[in-house]
């Protein structure tokens, strides 16, 4: 074994900037490519010792568990505020914050509508997986049209319970906003697109150009009552004709990045 | 220094950037908005953080992150924001980080109105937010009381990790007096071990409110608790005036202490031996003090602008050693000296009994003072 | 010794203004004093109060019932604060704004045209001033030059052009009770 580990034959390995411990997440979960994505490229920037991530509540709350950066837990949806204090204070680190639909289009859609307004220096990770998967799949404002959840028995019913709302769309109507992409986490393609888009916004943080988000459509097979296998196929049928994946804003200072 | 004309909140704003503030998030609400206003010019100005934010939700959850970093920093607001800020102020609890609140008091409940009130006594000194633990906080009763307590609140903040709140209302924040300010310091981050500021040659560090194990919160909250006693042992203030001979003495803090002192002083020129004790400090309450007192006076008479909020502390100190008489104004009314004067008058010449219940007979003689 | 004034009016009159004056004036010359605006929608147009506060010791209540001195520079006012000024106190009432005179028998009334004299200055919102200098003529605690000096240490930068004309109302307000506007009943 030990004669295959050389740096030539290594292809995979744990980012440094993550911890050694084991994620608490379901089988098949995104959560954990999506930490991953963020690891592997505060790695190749070499930002983790100026990195402050953000936790939100939600299934990521323990998500400081797991990096190896410094880390504060915020309230529910204030995640894009404690990211404002901490990086108008330190306006030279790195502040991410990493929230769920319940989290950032929910409780927290103050927060975040107006961090982006500001065009606040900060790097958001958007998890949307259509429902609120902590406790225990409720109806998210996410959650698609006839879509069963544990507070949607029925299926969301449009007329008394409302549209999905569609985050990227509008926060990259904000001109405080310099990268907006969605993105998805169902195969090895778009997995790699993701990671470009997740370099990109803290290449536009780092460069000071302003807000940036990427949103990430991920599965949640346990509340879906699903296969890890069958999310990822359910996710690409159903989420993806609802959610369009795309660049959404990308303000001239950023599309002009090389990278 | 000089003394110039100040008014109370923008002092207050002043004095807080002359001792090393290094960001202000706030949301407009009157009557502290001159607080925001001098902070979005003061701030920036200095090469210091302002921002005026979406909502109080939003900005005490800004001020919680830039706690976090170990930076100086504070919020404002008056009563009904305060309400919204209390879940912010909870999770700062309990990650244990300093920061300074100043709440301006309106009249309430609900939106009320602009008018001067101390019926937020309670909410803030008896917890503020869910969970266990107590903010600091300071009623000062002038414009330069107020200045010369920003230092205070910022140090008792950091040394004990811990919410300190001025505690004033609406007629000292918009009053002006003669007040000397402190020298501008310069900014002087303090190196706390617990700051998050990038995990730059040294291990990670994590701030959080979450204890999932119980016995691990238990742990947390003895430790606020022991913080708390010896915030209780060494950090008590208060003001006494004509307490040496008094034969009863008048209780009141912020506004109402100060009123009072008019009124305690035209009794004394009527030859009537009356005292006041004002808490600087309402929490903790200076309780043994109180206690003290009681053993030498025959009466206490607490004066407030709520429904006797602190006098449920006083009689928790005096434990029915002594009578206890109540007199308030509500909703934003401040009393005249002249109301208070009476009362003074009422109480030298009553027959009183330690078990009357002062509330119910300030109830009845309220009835014609609200007519 | 404690001296208590109430200056009331339309907002927009500059009795806010005034109340700030005569506050430097105490504070520059070493006395205690308070300034409390009446505050909230009325100061949009409507009438607007401030209580001064003078005193050489602690000053315990900023609001007072009673005041030693009253000065209304409109109706409204007048009817609100004749009745309240203290036995012996002293009211200033501006007449070009003020129908009727005053009822108490008990009180020193000043009545002075301060709108007029302020328009004879060249500026008409220099009545509050008028009134200030009128108001002097029956106060123990300060005197013009105080006034005088305070405004020019204290007058705000983007008025200072006004400053001498300030304070020549200030004088003219002073003189004009001095010689005939006096009423002692």
């Amino acid at each position: 074994m030990a004669t295959l580990m050389v740096p030539e034959n290594l292809v995979y390995e744990r980012p440094r900037s993550f911890t050694d411990a084991p994620t608490h997440y379901c089988p098949g979960c995104t959560h954990g490519v999506a930490h991953r994505l963020i690891a592997e490229v505060l790695d190749e920037m070499g930002l983790a010792e100026r990195t402050i991530g953000v936790a939100p509540v939600g299934c990521a709350v323990f998500a400081y568990n797991y990096f190896d950066t410094d880390f504060v837990e915020a309230a529910h949806g204030r995640a894009p505020a404690m990211a404002t204090g901490i990086k108008r204070v330190l306006p030279d680190s790195i502040v991410f914050t990493y929230q769920g639909d319940g989290d950032l289009a929910s409780i927290g859609m103050g927060e975040i509508v107006h961090a982006a307004a500001r065009g606040e220096n900060i790097t958001v990770f958007f998890i949307n997986n259509a429902n609120y998967g902590m406790t225990g799949g409720q109806m998210a404002p996410t959650t698609l049209p006839g879509m069963k959840t544990t507070s949607s028995p029925d299926g969301r019913d449009v007329e008394t319970q409302g549209y999905p709302i569609r985050m990227a769309e509008m926060l990259a109507t904000l001109d405080g906003a310099a990268y907006v992409v969605r993105r998805s986490l169902h195969d090895p393609a778009n997995i790699r697109k993701a990671k470009k888009a997740i370099r990109i916004a803290f290449e536009v943080q780092d460069r000071k150009l302003g807000f940036s988000m990427v949103e990430l459509l991920s599965t949640c097979p346990s509340n879906w009552n699903l296969s890890p296998v069958e999310s990822l196929k359910w996710l690409e049928e159903h989420m993806i004709p609802f959610f369009p994946l795309g660049d959404y804003k990308v303000a001239p200072a950023v599309a002009e990045l090389k990278i | 220094m000089a003394r110039e004309l100040w008014e109370g909140n923008q002092a207050i704003a002043e004095a807080a950037s002359r001792v090393g503030l290094e960001a202000y998030f706030g949301y407009p609400i009157t009557p502290q908005n001159e607080i925001l206003e001098w902070m979005s010019r003061r701030l920036p100005e200095l090469g210091r953080a302002f921002v005026q934010a979406e909502s109080e939700l939003g900005a005490i959850n800004m001020v919680y992150g830039a706690a976090c970093t170990g930076a100086r920093v504070m919020t404002s607001s008056s009563s009904p924001g305060i309400s919204l800020m209390m879940e912010g102020l909870s999770y700062i609890a309990g990650t244990e980080v300093p920061m300074v609140l100043v709440n301006v008091m309106r009249g309430g409940p609900g939106l009320g109105n602009i008018a001067p009130s101390q019926a937020d006594y309670n909410q803030i000194c008896k917890g503020g937010g869910h969970g266990d633990y107590h903010p600091i906080v300071l009623a000062p009763a002038s414009v330069q009381e107020a200045v010369d307590l920003m230092p205070v609140a910022f140090d008792l903040a950091e040394k004990y990790l811990n919410i300190c709140c001025i505690l004033i209302d609406g007629s000292i924040g918009q009053m002006m007096e003669p007040v000397e300010l402190p020298e501008m310091r310069p900014v002087q981050r303090k190196d706390f071990p617990w700051a998050v500021t990038g995990a730059k040659g040294r291990p990670r560090r994590i701030l959080s409110s979450i204890y999932l194990d119980p016995p691990e919160e238990e742990k947390t909250n003895l430790r606020l608790l022991r913080r708390w006693q010896e915030v209780q042992e060494k950090e008590l203030r208060y003001k006494e005036y004509f307490t040496d001979d008094a034969d009863f003495i008048v209780i009141g803090f912020g506004t109402a202490g100060r009123v009072a002192l008019s009124a305690v002083r035209a009794a004394r020129a009527q030859g009537i031996k009356v005292g006041l004790f004002r808490p600087i400090t309402v929490a903790p309450f200076p309780y043994k003090r109180v206690a003290e007192l009681a053993q030498r006076v025959g009466a206490f008479l607490v004066v407030e602008m709520n429904a006797g909020q602190m006098l449920e502390d006083v009689r928790l100190a005096v434990n029915g050693s002594i009578p206890i008489e109540f007199y308030g104004r509500l909703g934003g009314v401040v009393p005249f000296p002249d109301e208070i004067l009476s009362e003074i008058q009422r109480v030298a010449k009553a027959k009183l009994s330690a078990d009357a219940d002062p509330i119910a007979n300030w109830m009845k003689r309220m009835e014609m003072v609200a007519r | 010794m404690q001296t208590e004034l109430i200056l009331a009016g339309f907002g927009g009159q500059g009795i806010m203004f005034a109340g700030q004056v005569l506050s430097y004036a105490a504070m520059d010359i070493g006395k205690q004093v308070t300034w409390i605006p009446s505050y909230g929608p009325e100061m949009r147009g409507g009438t607007a109060n401030c209580t001064v506060v003078i005193s050489d010791e602690e000053i315990g209540s900023p609001v007072v019932k009673n005041p030693d001195i009253a000065l209304v520079m409109n109706l409204p006012s007048l009817d609100k604060y004749e009745p309240l000024v203290k036995p012996g106190g002293m009211l200033v009432i501006n007449e070009s704004m003020v129908d009727r005179s005053a009822r108490r028998t008990d009180i020193k009334v000043i009545s002075i045209p301060c709108s007029e004299i302020a328009e004879q200055i060249g500026n008409i919102r220099l009545a509050n001033m008028v009134a200030v200098g009128a108001l002097l003529s029956g106060l123990d605690v300060l005197t013009v030059a105080d006034v005088e000096a305070a405004l020019m240490a204290h007058m705000p930068g983007r008025h200072r052009h006004l400053l001498s004309k300030n304070i020549e109302a200030v004088h003219r307000g002073y003189e004009y009770a001095k010689a005939h506007a006096v009423v002692t009943r």
